[in-house]
């Protein structure tokens, strides 16, 4: 899939992914701005209470019949967090114009909807709608206390939030509850009139249409858009690593012990580092995969991942309480075996096609590539899947090997269950 | 090889039986790098008692997932690793009526699809492979232990259910899986990894021909005999109507569930499948009066969300998400549905949730393992999945009416709570 990325507008761009193979049509518009504590939950509260409605569509009731009416298409608020940014705002789709019986135009009256729902929301006396605001409010709360709910995810979260104490990285994309429990409409709707005419609005559409079609319906969907001095987005700070490493253990009443480390890395050889972590643990050949699974039975899943927005590794493992040392040792061991270059020629060249592999199979996923491409466009990178994997077919294993000898344990955190809790 | 081709949806599928009795499909797919390919049993969760050569043979809860499991390893190593080396992403499931191994790669297809029906066709068990299993599966199982959705769901099965196996967790417990063998795994194996209880489905821009030489040259000349099962007899009454659990959550969840009527094989299977589908869109989907109406009281949240399954012998409608008052939501699905039934469902409302759902359906088709695992569905349960337009212009809202009255009634639902641990 070619890429274009065009400027449309002061702060807003359009990245045009023309494909024909697929039956639906996506078209995305998301407000990239820094993530920060402060703001955090009011931005992540925004896109959920103009969903409610629009000045054309003033309730769920009518909203949802016009996306029923066009074959089924949905709207759906996202509020992703890509490196030290927080995006903000809604992915729609549709069928594909190609397969619409009677040969109706869909991405008009899509782009449309979406141009209401950020520049045309429903309020009252100049405000949103106060039982939207109040409803949506609790929701947000509701949704950041959940994530207890799933213990991975928790233990995934946590680890972040210790290791990068102090740092916009730690921040949860929600914002966190007492932030949220502060919001007040009043005060939000200002923030809405901010957000929308200050933060970076970027568009992505993957479909059949021509460039000159989705340019010309953007522009009829957006021409109220305001349009002030644009705020710089956050561009790549890596983590700083710790002198010594901090542990943490939280109890809960669980079965499951969660094992998370964080990784702090000194280089910034990103093909080096995507290749190391392949190795490490990001694979069902990995180190970590054949090794603390396979060989020791310690656990279901221990995997690790590198944070190439933020330069950092985490580990994340489900383990037995008491196997906690057992289980701490050899992940280490095997981030030495990968540092030590202890790798025989088909793990390296099976790391080597996994990568390959999805970043080709990129291109057959219209959510992968909205996805990637936001993330580059948010923090400033501008590599295509294509050349991320022309970089990785390049790498030596020198390099790889250099790359993962600055990979250091920064931070330690430990789910614990209750009756040890003593 | 027959090829048909579905115009309306602008799809082809190629199919093939071979002698051993293997149903083969290939959906081609020009213009995508991706190659999918499926290899599924008929075999799953539900399937502990059945007949093999005159003995019915009760086996451990379990038995398929953690045959799942050892299916990966070969004699000269592991299969996982196999596949890896080229890049492909294998992985496997086992759902209560079917086990599947698939991977997907852009590169070495044929290669890897030579990787994939070998392990799955060839058994390598030692005790000492089996008993390592016990520790990783028994991790997999303390994980899912501590989900609340997974907790929610079972417990939610068992209350609908009192015979049907459904009630089984299909990973089994740590108890339930410390009974597996080698011995036991070689005769389920044995049972029900024959070729013609199976069907392989290949997605992506591949020659069908090939595939089908190359499933000709690697698996079995011979194909098995059919196995008899035992589902039990299940009785029209639910189990028990309420459950509830209190674990480390942050808010009170739910799910109801109604004891619906079971559906005949063919394409009524599908047709079925439709009707439920649009039922439950129609009471309480996102565009639904109720829906709107439980949202603004503040009763649902975008959690809230409902489905129609089928499984062998039984089919059920359930819906749920996060609520403060369990009881009071499931009160007025069952009051909702009444109206409908009462009032009839408004025509202009009908055609419009047919519309979006026939759109939902058609955008289904750009995932490919969708494509894979509805293509498998339907020849396990005798009906063409592609078939879909022809279906839904087929059915009316009489039939969405009939299966409200049917099956959405006080005395066939229950509900299943998880609640906050107190502190």
């Amino acid at each position: 899939v070619e890429m274009t990325r065009k400027q449309l507008a002061d702060g807003v761009y359009l990245t045009y992914l023309p494909a024909r193979k697929f039956k639906t049509s996506i078209l995305s518009a998301q407000f990239v701005t820094p993530l920060r504590q402060d703001t955090a939950s009011a931005y992540a509260l925004l896109p959920a209470v103009l969903r409610r409605g629009t000045v054309t569509y003033p309730d769920m009731g009518s909203l949802e019949a016009q996306l029923d009416k066009l074959y089924g298409a949905r709207v759906d608020y996202t509020i992703r967090k890509k490196g030290e940014n927080q995006c903000v705002g809604f992915v729609a789709s549709c069928i594909d114009d190609s397969f619409v019986p009677g040969g109706e135009k869909l991405l008009e009256s899509v782009a449309n909807l979406l141009g209401e729902l950020i520049c045309d929301p429903i309020t009252e006396r100049g405000r949103f709608v106060p039982t939207y605001f109040e409803t949506e409010k609790t929701n947000l709360i509701d949704a950041i206390r959940s994530l207890i709910n799933d213990k991975r995810d928790y233990a995934d979260s946590r680890l972040l939030r210790e290791m990068c104490a102090g740092e916009a990285y730690a921040v949860p994309r929600l914002g966190d509850e007492a932030g949220a429990e502060k919001l007040q409409l009043r005060k939000l709707y200002a923030q809405y009139g901010e957000l929308i005419a200050t933060s970076r609005l970027e568009l992505i559409y993957c479909g059949s249409a021509s460039m000159e079609r989705v340019e010309r319906a953007l522009h009829a969907a957006f021409s109220t858009l305001p349009r002030e001095t644009i705020r710089e987005t956050a561009a790549v700070r890596p983590h700083k690593g710790r002198q010594e490493v901090l542990y943490v253990t939280d109890h809960l009443d669980v079965t499951q012990g969660k094992l998370g480390m964080g990784f702090s890395c000194g280089s910034s050889d990103t093909a080096a580092l995507l290749m190391g972590n392949t190795l490490f643990g990001g694979s069902s050949n990995s180190k970590l995969f054949m090794n603390v699974r396979e060989k020791l039975s310690l656990c279901y899943y221990a995997s690790s991942l590198y944070h190439r927005q933020k330069g950092l590794i985490t580990v994340s493992s489900g383990i037995e309480f008491d196997n906690y040392q057992k289980a701490f040792d050899e992940i280490m061991a095997q981030l030495s075996a990968v540092q030590n270059g202890d790798l025989e020629d088909w793990e390296l060249e099976g790391a080597r096609s996994t990568l390959l592999n999805a970043y080709s199979s990129m291109n057959d996923s219209q959510g992968k590539l909205e996805n990637f491409y936001l993330g580059q466009a948010a923090t400033g990178q501008h590599e295509t899947p294509e050349e991320l994997a022309e970089q990785v077919r390049n790498v030596t294993p020198e390099r790889i090997f250099r790359a993962m000898q600055t990979v250091e344990l920064d931070t330690v955190y430990f789910l614990q269950g209750k009756e040890t809790a003593e | 090889m027959k090829q048909s081709f579905y115009e309306r949806i602008g799809e082809s599928v190629y199919r093939e039986t071979l002698q051993n009795g293997l149903q083969i499909c290939v959906v081609p797919k020009s213009g995508f790098a991706k190659k999918y390919a499926f290899f599924a049993t008929r075999y799953g969760g539900m399937d502990t008692r059945f007949c093999l050569n005159g003995n019915w043979l009760d086996t451990p809860a379990g038995i398929a997932h953690y045959l799942e499991h050892k299916m990966f390893d070969t004699k000269e190593g592991n299969a996982l690793q196999e596949l890896a080396k080229n890049g492909a992403e294998p992985n496997a499931f086992t759902s209560n009526a079917m086990t599947g191994y698939y991977f997907d790669s852009t590169d070495h297809f044929e290669e890897n699809l030579e990787i994939l029906l070998s392990f799955v066709s060839v058994p390598y068990f030692t005790e000492e492979s089996v008993a390592k299993e016990q520790g990783i599966i028994g991790q997999e199982i303390r994980m899912i232990e501590d989900n609340p959705d997974w907790q929610i769901y079972t417990r939610m099965l068992k209350a609908l259910y009192s015979q049907s196996p459904a009630r089984t967790s299909i990973a089994g417990t740590v108890e339930s899986i410390s009974h597996i063998t080698a011995e036991t795994l070689y005769d389920c194996h044995k049972a029900f990894y024959t070729p013609s209880n199976m069907i392989l489905t290949v997605v992506g821009d591949v020659d069908p021909i090939h595939v089908v030489d190359l499933a000709r040259r690697i698996l079995p000349k011979e194909g098995g005999a059919e196995i008899l099962r035992d589902y039990g007899t299940e009785p029209k009454e639910v189990a028990e109507k309420e459950t509830s659990l209190a674990m480390e959550v942050s808010s009170p969840q739910f799910l109801v569930g109604f004891k619906c009527r079971s559906v005949a094989e063919g394409e009524d299977y599908l047709r079925a499948a439709v009707i439920g589908d649009l039922a439950c869109d129609i009471l309480l989907g996102d565009s639904s009066p109720l829906y709107q109406r439980l949202y603004d009281q503040g009763l649902i949240n975008t959690s809230f969300g409902g489905a129609y399954e089928m499984m062998p012998g039984i089919a059920y409608l359930y819906a749920g998400g996060d609520s403060k008052d369990a009881r009071k939501v499931k009160e007025e699905i069952c009051k909702e549905a009444d109206r409908l039934v009462r009032e009839g469902i408004d025509q202009e409302f009908y055609l419009r949730i047919k519309r979006a759902a026939f759109g939902s359906n058609l955008r289904g088709l750009d995932s490919f393992e969708n494509v894979a695992v509805s293509l498998t569905e339907g020849y396990f349960h005798g009906y063409d999945p592609f078939r879909f337009p022809q279906v839904f212009e087929s059915v009316t809202v009489e039939d969405v009416t009939a299966f409200l009255r049917d099956n959405i009634r006080e005395e066939q639902a229950v509900l299943s709570e998880i609640v906050p641990k107190e502190a």
